[in-house]
């Protein structure tokens, strides 16, 4: 490796800048993501090993800590979605002005909050369905 | 003869692979699964909410269905091949010393081809039948 000082190097950034958070951000829920695609697939294998299997398994699928996670998977996966759609526009060459995209940025945000409280609000209105 | 603007030189500009040596691939595939990722998510997320139980016998009925299982393994395979486009980029950016990068970069796209395999078959056991 060359000494250089590499990019993205984050102890040096301003953590309040919205750009850098907005950015970080989705990085860190794809990531989390990424984490949930694991989770995606267990609970499909558990199915295709038959009713005895996916009994076991959901007595895992349903423990307090995995609950906060699907928690966490409905917020990041908001943040996520909205930050992304967001990325496309950027890359179709729209919306790359500062004022236009600090109203990005906070459309995000509050997009990705109602979404994640309305799923939620949904999984939690489902009626005892939780694994 | 005409005075090129930039310093490149004509093989490199045909090429149009750049500085990173393969060209803008990784960037353009990443949009590509982005953009079919949109529907695929959602519909994942809104199919699963509106699922009236999820026992054994309602999930495999509801996989059974023909385009079910098609979506489902387009997510799974979408999902995991963005997935590891992203965590490849994170990887290169943050996991320093090229063993180091090396090592990281493989183990992740071997755990992200397990991953891939694994649902798609589990998808298409259930599909065709085979989960009981």
């Amino acid at each position: 490796m060359t000494e250089r000082p590499l990019s993205p190097h984050l102890s040096v950034y301003r953590m309040s800048r919205y750009t850098l958070l907005t950015s970080i951000v989705n990085r860190a829920t794809g990531l989390v993501l990424s984490a949930g695609l694991i989770l995606l697939v267990y609970w499909l294998v558990a199915i295709a090993s038959g009713p005895a299997a996916y009994r076991a398994a959901r007595a895992v699928l349903s423990l307090g800590v995995l609950k906060a996670v699907y928690v966490i998977l409905l917020a990041t996966f908001s943040y996520h979605l909205f930050a992304g759609i967001r990325h496309l526009i950027w890359d179709s060459g729209h919306g790359l002005e500062r004022s236009q995209s600090q109203r990005s940025a906070a459309l995000v945000v509050l997009g990705s909050l109602l979404l994640f409280i309305g799923l939620v609000w949904w999984a939690l209105h489902a009626g005892g369905r939780a694994p | 003869m005409t005075k090129s603007s930039n310093l490149r030189s004509p093989l490199g500009r045909v090429l149009g692979h750049g500085s990173a040596k393969e060209g803008v691939h990784h960037w353009w595939v990443q949009r590509l699964s982005s953009v079919a990722l949109v529907p695929l998510t959602v519909w994942f997320v809104v199919s699963l909410l509106s699922l009236p139980a999820i026992d054994h016998a309602t999930i495999t009925a509801w996989i059974g269905q023909l385009w079910t299982a098609v979506f489902l393994i387009l997510l799974v395979l979408t999902g995991a091949w963005h997935s590891q486009l992203g965590v490849r980029v994170v990887v290169e950016d943050y996991v320093h010393g090229s063993g180091a990068k090396a090592l990281t970069l493989a183990l992740a796209t071997f755990f992200h081809i397990v991953v891939a395999v694994a649902g798609v078959l589990a998808i298409l056991k259930v599909a065709l039948g085979g989960a009981g």
